[in-house]
């Protein structure tokens, strides 16, 4: 199952090609760009790991690129996403955030019905790669 | 732009030099180095060829006979204050307009970015400032502070193969220029070949003439509305015979900080008198007591004495302050460093 989430959600994977102009737009907007990663799919499973810190103070889009280039060495079977941080005044959060990377499988959810008090059925959703231990959830 | 095909012959397209030179309005910057940078000739003269060598590599790289970034690495060399930063942005802008880089941005760093203090931290501190540089052009000034032989296990090598290894394989996102004295990049590139391979021009850059200092310090005045008194102007030349006599001197940045220092002397000399009607004349002019009443004079003056006459330095010393006041003796001492 194809996991979307934040900008350019309803768009196939964007090509290396249009996410260094992404990279050139955010840059430009004077944001900073970082790189994060997990191995858990959950819709609700906000914190990421980051690969390395945001990048300030940057102009062109070649130095970006190569980090993601590197993070994908290292971490080529997991999500990565991109965001990109505005910290004008009144903004001083991400204005933009996208999966540059997916595993190459993607086994999806399955969704757990728990019975509670009366005839009150509780939902969940359940990655299937959440049951392996981390480190080996996509390999 | 550029490429057409010709309709009288094969078909072969074409590249019509003059709107390739005029497209990428690569006059404009030969121009303002030629107005704004004072002698530096030769240095002129190469960034010429450099520029025409760029053109002809664009237009080269439109008809598709080669499809390789040239070497555009750099390394400036030369005395400090002669020039080489200013350069260098000119330099960045060049390229940005040839298309060369991508930003035509300076990012101006020193051993201080790019070296860590401990095991670790080298890395990504070079990295970073490749990063920000990427797409414009990386100056390293001073850049033999890189590599210290005399210290082992010192952290500068460990810079010194990510910018060479960045440099090789990231020629299109990134130009570096290294930049120090003469001799010590000499030794430096002695000890690194793999930087002498790397850079493809190197540049040299001479030192002032007098009249050439001479000449910056007024173009300095122009540009934040200061004038030379007559008097002021034939004190400044004496002024600068003596400072380059003197040790650690450094060209125009020695003119620049006289220049503030005899701006300071200047409203000194103006709140001397609060009664008076100042018009925009006497703001504007630096007269010759705001000149003369530098130490290096003083300094000069001591060098002579001791030199010629055989002066000890006590009676020298003693000289100054038996003088008598202010405005003539300064005056005389203008005369002294302008015979030395």
């Amino acid at each position: 199952m194809r996991i979307t989430q934040g900008c350019f959600s309803f768009l196939p994977d964007l090509t290396d090609e249009q996410i260094r102009a992404q990279v050139q737009y955010c840059l430009d907007k004077g944001w900073a760009v970082s790189f994060e990663f997990t191995e858990d799919p959950h819709p609700r499973n906000t914190y990421w790991d980051m690969w390395g810190l945001p990048m300030f103070d940057l102009r062109d889009a070649a130095g970006v690129m190569k980090e993601l280039a590197d993070c994908r060495r290292v971490y080529g079977d997991r999500y990565i996403r991109l965001c990109g941080f505005d910290s004008s005044h009144g903004w001083e959060s991400v204005r933009i955030s996208f999966l540059v990377n997916r595993p190459r499988e993607e086994p999806g959810f399955r969704l757990d019905r728990q019975e509670a008090a009366g005839r009150s059925v509780r939902y969940s959703t359940h990655a299937y790669v959440a049951d392996r231990p981390e480190g080996q959830r996509y390999t | 732009m550029t490429v057409e095909t010709q309709n009288g012959g094969a078909g072969a397209p074409t590249i019509r030099l003059r709107a390739e030179f005029e497209g990428a309005r690569v006059e404009e910057v030969l121009g303002t180095l030629e107005r704004e940078l004072v002698g530096l000739k030769p240095v002129k003269t190469r960034i010429r060829e450099i520029a025409s060598l760029l053109v002809i590599e664009r237009a080269r790289q439109k008809l598709a006979l080669t499809s390789e970034t040239p070497t555009l690495h750099m390394s400036f060399t030369g005395n400090p204050g002669t020039g080489k930063t200013t350069v260098a942005l000119r330099m960045a802008d060049l390229l940005h307009r040839l298309g060369f880089v991508r930003r035509g941005h300076l990012v101006s760093v020193t051993r201080d970015d790019l070296v860590g203090q401990y095991i670790g931290h080298t890395a990504p501190k070079t990295k970073e400032i490749l990063k920000k540089a990427m797409g414009g052009v990386l100056f390293i000034d001073e850049a033999y502070y890189l590599y210290r032989p005399e210290n082992e296990r010192d952290y500068g090598q460990e810079s010194i193969e990510i910018l060479l290894q960045v440099m090789e394989t990231q020629r299109d996102d990134l130009v570096v220029i290294l930049a120090g004295y003469g001799d010590r990049m000499e030794r430096f590139f002695e000890s690194n070949p793999g930087f002498r391979s790397r850079i493809g021009h190197h540049v040299d850059f001479p030192d002032y003439t007098e009249a050439e200092l001479l000449q910056i310090a007024e173009l300095m005045l122009r540009g934040t509305n200061f004038r030379f008194s007559p008097a002021a102007r034939e004190a400044f030349v004496a002024y600068i015979a003596a400072r380059m006599k003197q040790p650690l001197f450094s060209n125009a940045r020695s003119i620049r900080n006289a220049l503030g220092r005899a701006r300071l002397r200047q409203a000194n000399r103006l709140m001397g008198d609060l009664d008076r009607d100042l018009d925009a004349e006497d703001l504007m002019t630096l007269d010759a007591p705001d000149i003369t009443a530098s130490r290096v004079f003083r300094m000069a003056g001591e060098q002579a004495r001791s030199f010629s006459a055989g002066d000890g330095p006590p009676e020298g010393a003693k000289r100054e302050p038996a003088g008598p006041p202010r405005a003539p003796s300064s005056a005389d001492r203008a005369r002294d460093g302008a015979a030395v």
